[in-house]
């Protein structure tokens, strides 16, 4: 268990091996409170499983996640599907794992715009609309640490800023650590302090580029979403083969990547928690 | 009052009712239909078991069913098979080891209509104060768990994620069901039982609003059929227990019958009732 001083949970060399293969492996990162960490990665690449186990749904077969002693979580699954035999209505749902006052629910609701569906049943509601719903109950909660699995899926890209935007406020004023699995690989929230990019391993993690700062960006995004939005540029010092191999930059062929192996020089950011203060 | 037998018939059916109620509503949420009929085969195996050891049938009935339960938790966490596949597998097994069990024992006499129907008729003043008291502990231990079993039958991840433990819940309600086949198949048989489970659950999903609305109602619904079950048995002299389902089917029957607004959430379609989950 963390003390009150060290981060809200902590990987170190955490891996998950299943039906004889690792589905990740080698993953050291840190959740600080008020901070904001973006996992991206291809599809099949482990995000959701990082996420797993830094929520303590996976014990890691290999390293190590420790949470905080009495820590609060509030997960956003990426999918969550409601049997239609249940009948659940958004204020019973928003309430699911723990008490929640009348006031808090309200507020909550309010904050992502379904404050109108408190009383509708869950099921009838469409996939932005249960996104909202969802990210609701986890605000509710008032966490210590919120973990968000692509909670801008489904939602257009002026919903996809919105809640971006409404993320960072949740942090502000929580001061609650964020982890956010996003489905872009490029594009990250511009209040991200730290993206770290998966595909069966850390690939190469640092902070986001504003996109505010480029005049380009902005006539892309447009000026409201260039605040909001921030550029990822990748570091690899590595690539993934189809077949699952990995080349190095020194030309050498392994099957498997992950920190220590001995191809990564000067990639021992990895495993240095200290890369923090970069923000 | 508790000297006549109809009057003892009826406080024993309504209180395996108000139990089967709210634990029936989770065998329809978690589409585990097919797990009554299952216990209710292990159940014949306990019978046997009692017969063999000459053990007390109640408690084998329980331990057989617990240790059926528990099987088809550690098999479900394999999650090799569906549910459905490993209740199938679990009941014909424990069924087929029941009949060999008891095929050894020549001397005993076994009456399969009386374990599948019980005999309701002629529960005795012991019998009522075991399912008062049983149903009672059992409802008191479903009220404490309920959140985190309500919350693991949402979504087992989330439940888990925000500092629950579905494991544990899970055990705890597949011990209720044991619990509960157990202290009411000597008296309403098995096959009943199956049936207070499912079919008021069924019917009380189109009034409710809310899953603690649906339990409350689905207790209700089941009590409403012992009564007009017992009462349909005594007027046309028919068997008790097969006249509780008919009544209870007859409820059920009466949600599917297409209301006006004010009782039928527009929402639903009435074609979208779930006539498969209300077998049993």
């Amino acid at each position: 268990m963390l003390k009150r001083t060290d981060p809200l949970v902590k990987l170190d060399g955490a891996g998950i091996f299943r039906n004889g293969r690792w589905l990740v492996r080698g993953v050291t990162c840190a959740v600080d409170p008020g901070e904001i960490v973006t996992l991206i990665g291809p599809n099949g690449s482990g995000k959701s499983t990082t996420a797993k186990m830094a929520l303590g749904i996976l014990p890691p077969d290999e390293g190590s996640a420790i949470r905080r002693q009495g820590l609060r979580i509030a997960y956003v699954p990426q999918s969550l599907a409601i049997d239609w035999t249940l009948p659940l209505s958004v204020d019973r749902f928003l309430r699911l794992t723990g008490p929640i006052s009348k006031a808090e629910a309200a507020d909550a609701l309010a904050a992502t715009g379904v404050g109108h569906l408190a009383r509708a049943e869950v099921r009838t509601l469409s996939g932005g609309e249960f996104q909202r719903v969802l990210l609701a109950r986890a605000i509710a909660r008032k966490p210590d640490l919120l973990v968000l699995d692509e909670p801008v899926q489904g939602v257009d890209f002026t919903g996809e800023i919105a809640l971006y935007d409404l993320i960072k406020s949740i942090r502000d004023r929580l001061n609650c650590g964020v982890l956010l699995i996003s489905h872009d690989l490029h594009v990250v929230m511009a209040a991200t302090d730290r993206v770290i990019c998966l595909n069966g391993h850390v690939c190469c993690s640092g902070t986001p580029t504003a996109v505010a700062s480029s005049a380009e960006y902005k006539a892309l995004f447009g000026a409201r979403a260039a605040s909001t939005l921030a550029v990822y540029e990748h570091s690899h010092d590595h690539t993934h083969l189809p077949d699952g191999r990995v080349q190095h930059a020194d030309g050498t062929i392994t099957d498997h990547c992950h920190p220590g192996d001995g191809h990564h020089p000067g990639q021992d950011v990895l495993h240095d928690e200290g890369d923090s203060d970069a923000r | 009052m508790l000297d006549d037998f109809f009057t003892r018939a009826l406080v024993a059916g309504v209180g395996v009712a108000l139990v089967a109620g709210p634990l029936g509503c989770f065998i329809v949420w978690r589409r585990l239909a097919y797990f009554g009929d299952t216990l209710s085969h292990a159940a014949l195996l306990g019978v046997a078991l009692a017969f063999l050891f000459e053990v007390n049938v109640t408690a084998a009935v329980f331990a057989v069913s617990a240790c059926v339960s528990l099987a088809l938790l550690l098999l479900q966490r394999g999650a090799t098979l569906s549910a459905d596949a490993l209740l199938g597998l679990l009941a014909h097994a424990s069924l087929a080891l029941g009949l060999v069990v008891l095929a050894f024992m020549t001397w005993v006499r076994f009456d399969l209509m009386g374990l599948l129907f019980g005999d309701i008729l002629a529960v005795s003043k012991p019998d009522l104060a075991v399912i008062w008291l049983g149903g009672a502990v059992v409802l008191g231990v479903l009220a404490a768990i309920w959140r985190p079993l309500f919350a693991a039958t949402v979504n087992r991840e989330l439940a888990e994620a925000e500092g629950m433990n579905p494991d544990h819940a899970n055990i705890i309600f597949m011990l209720l069901m044991a619990a509960v086949i157990a202290i009411s198949m000597k008296i309403v048989g098995v096959l009943l039982i199956t049936a207070m489970l499912i079919i008021p659950a069924a019917t009380a999903r189109r009034f409710a609003s809310g899953p603690e609305q649906m339990a409350v109602l689905a207790a209700l619904i089941g009590a409403a059929a012992v009564i007009a079950g017992l009462f349909g048995s005594l007027e046309w002299d028919t068997p008790s227990g097969p006249s509780i389902v008919v009544a209870a089917l007859g409820f059920f029957l009466l949600s599917l019958v297409p209301m006006g607004r004010r009782l039928t959430r527009p929402d639903i379609h009435p074609a979208t009732e779930p006539q498969e989950s209300a077998k049993g």
